[in-house]
């Protein structure tokens, strides 16, 4: 079976962000952009389908400037085949990437597309069930395990109050949770062999969807800050201060 | 227009949860309609009618909803939306399951994580692990919206008198089969709903020194927590985690133990009321959102606390 992985190029995680004086936006310029770390997890658990003779070919793909193709690279250097780059320059909301996502699936004819379960920089945690649903194919979001079977897919699902195993038909898509696997580092001969490695780009209108936003983003501010707190010299100090200052207890 | 606000239940009650969903719910303004859907939930149809400023509740009593599968609720669910201005949910993990598959057969945007309202069709939402707070508008004619919880303040679970109506399920696509859980048993309080929470990181060490936490949470009849390296490490399960990727709390009171404060941690917890850090690393960044900050070492410090109490 092909493997699908749509892997997103964001701010890196480490960064610190800066909201833009004007309010339109967060600074990306000159900052430093990685994989979003579930992306890693999601290239990571194909690549180990692929090497555990699950998987015949992992396909990576983005939606995003042509600065992107370096998160297909660096997905490649992992052990993924071959990129593809959906090159837009407009913001890529959900809803539009899984439109995009769709008409690939349908082109390349995956049995498995595998995602984060959410992109660190919108936060949505969206994609991967409005793929599933624009195709009609069961979903096993936030997986920390996934075991192939014969037709079908058991996933164990990270839930709020535990853990949650569904039994998913194929094609199904999964989203990854951080627990689901840890990322390897590319090798140097892995990186220097991707560069080899074949991506190919495409126009959003060329697999004929409309990736305009449906959101409208009036502004964006810095969150209320705490005012600034103290030390105590002892736990004697801070029983004190939650008893009569605080009175949190 | 008329919201529609998805319960969540285990077929026997109803989760707190739901109330904060309704809460933002009041706050869009409108008439408020809950759907249980769930098999042999009668009991959570009829708390979810007694909530504050709900008008009517819809209950869709079938095998198919035994487990809130998204595979098999978001064809119900999108049947109903076609009347409502807005559906709803919190954004828990059912929320999160469900609602975008909802929001990408109606052909609409998802809004997830909503921590305001500015209008019908205006929100507020934290980006980047909280780190930004982005205003957004939507065109969309269905306003399909995920609440977090912590922002919004629960309707009243009592005092309401909504109508009950029956409504057929949409089926089984049987494509997705529920197959077990494996749920956390704990005498504590929800961590999401909790008014104290303690909570634990890498600094503990192991599994076995959480016994210190657990005994200073009930004491103070807290629910316990943990950072995401506490976890990884198999100190505690994977529903303790409070963070960008785990839970979101605001409790009256935060005691992080052993935990550095990155800012995927404190997204989970910065809105805390009061918080205390008690971290041996004065330097540790935990302490630029502390209210009081303790330097010292856990393991003395943490009996030391749970002594004073
Ligand atoms: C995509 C992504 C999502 C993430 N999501 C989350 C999330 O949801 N939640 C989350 O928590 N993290 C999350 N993380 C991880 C996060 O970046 C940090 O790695 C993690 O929070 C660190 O956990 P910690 O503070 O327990 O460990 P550390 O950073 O290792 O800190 C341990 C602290 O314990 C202190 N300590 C050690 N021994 C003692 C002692 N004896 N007494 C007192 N203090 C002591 C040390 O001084 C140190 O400050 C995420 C990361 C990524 C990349
Ligand atoms: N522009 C994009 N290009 C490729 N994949 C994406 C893009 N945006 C989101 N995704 C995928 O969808 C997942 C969830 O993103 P989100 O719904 O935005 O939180 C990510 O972890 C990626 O796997």
């Amino acid at each position: 079976m092909k493997i699908l992985v749509p892997v997103k190029r964001v701010v890196d995680y480490n960064v610190k962000i800066r909201v833009k004086a004007d309010g339109s936006g967060v600074e990306t310029a000159n900052v430093k952009m990685s994989m979003n770390p579930f992306d890693e997890i999601a290239v990571e658990e194909a690549v180990r389908l692929k090497e555990a003779g699950k998987a015949t070919e992992v396909i990576v793909v983005t939606v995003g400037p042509t600065a992107a193709q370096e998160t297909l690279r660096t997905a490649l250097a992992m052990g993924a085949d071959r990129g593809i780059l959906v090159q837009t320059d407009a913001e890529t909301q959900p809803l539009a990437v899984a439109k995009v996502l769709k008409a690939l699936v349908e082109k390349e004819g995956p049995t498995l597309v595998i995602l984060g379960k959410q992109a660190i920089d919108d936060d949505c945690n969206q994609t991967g069930q409005m793929l599933a649903a624009l195709l009609g194919w069961p979903q096993g979001t936030f997986a920390s395990k996934v075991v192939p079977g014969e037709g079908s897919l058991t996933v164990t699902r990270e839930i709020d109050g535990g853990l949650e195993t569904v039994q998913l038909t194929l094609p199904a898509v999964v989203t990854a949770d951080l627990r689901l696997n840890e990322p390897r580092y590319a090798s140097l001969p892995n990186i220097m062999k991707a560069k080899k490695k074949p991506i190919e780009t495409l126009a959003p209108d060329a697999l004929g969807v409309d990736v305009a936003p449906r959101l409208t983003t009036l502004k964006v501010a810095e969150p209320a800050k705490r005012k600034a707190g103290v030390k105590v010299a002892d736990v004697a100090a801070l029983v004190d201060k939650l008893k009569n200052e605080a009175r949190a207890i | 227009m008329s919201i529609l606000v998805i319960a969540e239940h285990d077929n026997a009650a109803l989760k707190a949860a739901t109330l904060n969903a309704v809460g933002a719910a009041a706050k869009i303004g409108g008439d408020i309609h809950v759907l249980v859907a769930g098999q042999g939930a009668q009991a959570v149809a009829e708390a979810a009618a007694k909530v504050a400023g709900v008008s009517k509740v819809l209950l869709a009593d079938d095998a198919a909803y035994a487990h809130p599968l998204p595979e098999n609720v978001s064809p119900l669910v999108v049947n109903l939306a076609k009347g409502y201005g807005h559906v709803l949910a919190a954004a828990s993990s059912e929320g999160k399951n469900l609602l975008p598959r909802v929001a990408a057969l109606l052909d609409v945007a998802a809004i997830s994580d909503i921590t305001g309202v500015v209008s019908p069709d205006t929100f507020e939402r934290p980006i980047y692990a909280g780190n930004a707070i982005a205003t957004v508008k939507s065109a969309d004619p269905i306003k399909v919206v995920t609440v977090r919880t912590t922002a919004f303040e629960a309707a009243a679970a009592t005092g309401g008198s909504a109508t009950v109506e029956t409504i057929a399920g949409t089926g089984e696509t049987g494509s997705a089969k529920f197959v077990g859980q494996e749920l956390t048993k704990s005498e504590r309080p929800e961590l999401t709903q909790a008014k104290i929470v303690v909570s634990g990181g890498r600094g503990m060490q192991s599994g076995d020194n959480f016994k210190l936490l657990e005994a200073l949470a009930d004491t103070l009849g807290a629910a316990v927590g943990a950072s995401r390296a506490a976890v990884d490490a198999g100190f505690v399960p994977n529903d303790y985690q409070v963070g960008q990727t785990g839970k979101i709390v605001a409790p009256e009171l935060y005691i992080a133990v052993g935990i550095s404060g990155a800012i995927q941690h404190l997204a989970g917890m910065k809105d805390s009321k009061v918080i205390v850090a008690i971290n041996k690393d004065e330097e540790a960044p935990i302490f630029q959102v502390a209210d009081y900050g303790l330097v010292a070492d856990l393991f003395k410090a943490v009996p030391e606390l749970q002594q004073a109490l």
